[in-house]
């Protein structure tokens, strides 16, 4: 495996809420190497934005803080850092692009403006040079005649526009790592296909590495290297995309694959769906937080909280957070 | 007999001040029969949303009409409303905003009952608590508030309430968009179960292909306002006719890393057009990859109308020859 570019070493992020302080991150650990791909799949309140924000120290202040853990980003503390130095590393070698393009671009602001601000403040390049760096930005997205568009405010272009501006704005100074938060969420099916083509080009072109955070598997399948899945601001399962498609190793992530629709194949009369409804933050039950949805959970599931471990067997990168996992690995291996 | 509802060349047009007429929904027909399920799908800006609102008279048309047994709703009187809002009922998207977060459970799925004047109180209790049962939640649920619920839960009783007045048509507007993937399921099955148990139609509109799949015996495909094609539901995930929906369903991203690999993907050239100036001819021209296909580029002059395929298939694309009056070539039953 290659150096890693980000380590990040048992975070957790707590947020104060109207009802009382929630964990909402409590304990990831991940690394990532240059030019991969790491999806951070889960459902909301499973922690998967709130990891990505924290990565940068984005969380909305004062309610939301970075309780314990290490983002090292190059060998650096990005959770230790002054903020003056942390402020050249965001935009500069991690950039970020959020499901609304909106939260990123200033409604009143042309988005030639916009970009060329990026590579006045951080390259201080003269207002021309930054220009020309805004249109070939704007070209390598796919927007056409970019030259065209500078004037135009976001307001006037369409969601998916938009979405490429953004992206045109992240990648422009050449990150080493993009988190890509829900980037393609708020898009239609159609769009959606075109923005994650468009993000894999732009990957492999300038060998960048990716968080992808996401709700939808399906949309994992065909982008990232490596997967976690996080439950209730847990990792319950890390895997590499390949082997957690085709053999889950956590009751959670067997349920959603299992509950998905398809559009393929033969109709199902009926779906599986995972009972129960998603944990509560402010009221986790004792244990493990998926338990009561749990089909394999017994009694020591209700008391003690599982360790992300390796999978016994063969070393490999493979981790899963459950004490059943032996008996989830028969069932699926039995006729 | 007649259709439960019969769609007729209906359009409606908004007119903004100092904007262009939108056609929002172009000369729409389709007709729906009792215990059918309509699935409908289009972008964003296709006219789905505002076609649910005409067929249930939130909104007027601009020409065409909505007949419920053959009934236009425009020679509607107060009386003949009141007794459509028993037979027609909508679920809408977002159960935080379409639930009054001030009022107990036991008062909201009991509001239709309360206008309609229907029962004594004790009555209505008892109905109520059957309407809970009904959609899976317990009846402690009663005295609850909405913010005590999850997201789940929530869209469940915006269900108890649509069914509070046992109406023969649910209209539902993106029902399952705001869920998370795990309940997605739970819900797409409650709807099935409700559709077998009260013999409901549906017009269920949803952007998630895989979802209107699942309770879908029927699905249209809109465009710019226009439906290009309807067929029953494994026809057209089998075989999609129209170049949008074949270009909808192959943007679907599979939860198949393998299949993601070799899988052939239309990715469509170009922006969706503005609603308020769509182009001339077939609205999908522009970015139809199959446009070429056609000669005499009558793609960019001629309006294609929606014809007959095959039995209880129709398709609005040149490419398609129509098809010959019966008696002459006699064409295979595929359902």
């Amino acid at each position: 495996m290659k150096e890693a570019l980000l380590s990040v070493r048992d975070l957790a992020v707590r947020f104060a809420t109207p009802t009382g302080p929630v964990r909402a991150v409590d304990g990831v650990s991940f690394d990532l190497a240059e030019e991969e791909t790491l999806a951070l799949v889960g459902e909301s309140g499973s922690g998967k934005s709130a990891t990505c924000l924290a990565l940068l120290r984005l969380l909305p202040a004062p309610a939301g803080r970075i309780e314990r853990g290490q983002v090292l980003f190059r060998g650096r503390d990005l959770a230790a850092l002054p903020e003056r130095d942390l402020c050249r590393i965001r935009g500069r070698e991690i950039a970020i692009v959020f499901q609304d393009p909106m939260t990123s671009l200033h409604p009143m602001l042309s988005i030639g403006r916009q970009l060329s601000e990026v590579a006045e403040v951080h390259l201080g390049l003269s207002r021309r040079e930054a220009r020309a760096l805004a249109v070939r930005g704007l070209g390598e997205v796919g927007i056409p005649a970019p030259e065209t568009r500078l004037a135009n405010l976001p307001g006037e272009l369409s969601g998916g526009q938009r979405q490429r501006v953004s992206i045109a704005m992240a990648l422009l100074l050449r990150p080493k790592l993009l988190i890509a938060d829900e980037p393609t969420t708020a898009l239609d099916v159609t769009l959606q296909a075109e923005i994650l083509e468009l993000l894999t080009e732009l990957r492999r072109r300038h060998g960048m590495a990716v968080v992808l955070v996401t709700h939808d598997l399906g949309l994992v399948a065909g982008t990232a290297d490596r997967v976690l899945v996080l439950y209730a601001g847990r990792v319950v399962e890390s895997a590499a995309t390949d082997g957690l498609f085709r053999a889950p190793r956590h009751p959670y992530t067997l349920g959603l694959l299992e509950s998905l629709p398809a559009v393929d194949g033969a109709p199902l009369q009926r779906l599986t769906p995972i009972p129960g409804e998603p944990p509560d933050l402010a009221r986790l039950p004792g244990g493990c937080a998926f338990a009561p949805r749990c089909a394999f959970a017994r009694e020591r599931c209700t008391t003690a909280v599982p360790a992300l471990e390796p999978l016994a067997g063969p070393p490999s990168e493979r981790r899963s957070a459950c004490f059943e996992v032996e008996r989830l690995i028969r069932a699926e291996s039995a006729p | 007999m007649t259709s439960l509802l019969a769609v007729e060349r209906l359009s409606k047009v908004f007119r903004g001040r100092g904007r262009r007429a939108l056609c929002a929904v172009d000369d729409v027909s389709f007709a729906l029969e009792r215990g059918e399920s309509l699935g409908l799908v289009g972008e964003s800006g296709s006219g789905k949303s505002t076609l649910a609102r005409l067929v249930v008279g939130l909104l007027r048309p601009t020409s065409g009409g909505v007949r419920v047994d053959g009934v236009d709703l425009a020679s509607f009187g107060r009386a003949e409303w009141r007794s459509y809002r028993r037979r027609v009922q909508m679920v809408f998207q977002d159960p935080n905003s379409s639930l009054d977060p001030r009022q107990t459970v036991r008062a909201i799925v009991e509001e239709p009952l309360v206008i309609q004047r229907l029962g004594k109180p004790r009555e209505r209790r008892s109905r109520v608590l059957e309407l809970l049962d009904a959609v899976g939640l317990p009846s402690r649920a009663l005295a609850l508030f909405p913010h005590e619920f999850s997201g789940g839960q929530r869209q469940r009783i915006g269900i108890a309430r649509a069914l509070a007045l046992a109406p023969e048509l649910l209209v539902c507007d993106e029902p399952v968009s705001a869920l998370d993937v795990s309940i997605r399921a739970q819900i797409l099955n409650l709807f099935q179960d409700l559709r077998e148990r009260f013999g409901l139609a549906y017009l269920f509109i949803s952007h998630d292909l895989a979802a209107v799949r699942a309770v879908s015996t029927r699905v249209a495909v809109m465009v710019l306002g226009r439906l290009v094609e309807s067929a029953p539901t494994a026809e057209l995930f089998a075989t999609p006719a129209h170049p949008y929906a074949q270009a909808l369903l192959s943007a679907v991203p599979r939860p198949d890393p393998e299949l993601e690999r070799t899988r052939r993907r239309v990715i469509l050239v170009g922006e969706a057009p503005d609603p308020a100036a769509p182009p001339g001819g077939c609205a999908f021209h522009p970015r139809c990859p199959a446009r070429t296909a056609v000669p005499e580029r009558r793609c960019e002059r001629e309006r294609p109308s929606l014809l007959a395929l095959s039995p209880g298939r129709a398709v609005a694309c040149h490419l398609y020859p129509p098809l010959p009056p019966p008696g002459q070539e006699p064409v295979e039953e595929t359902r």
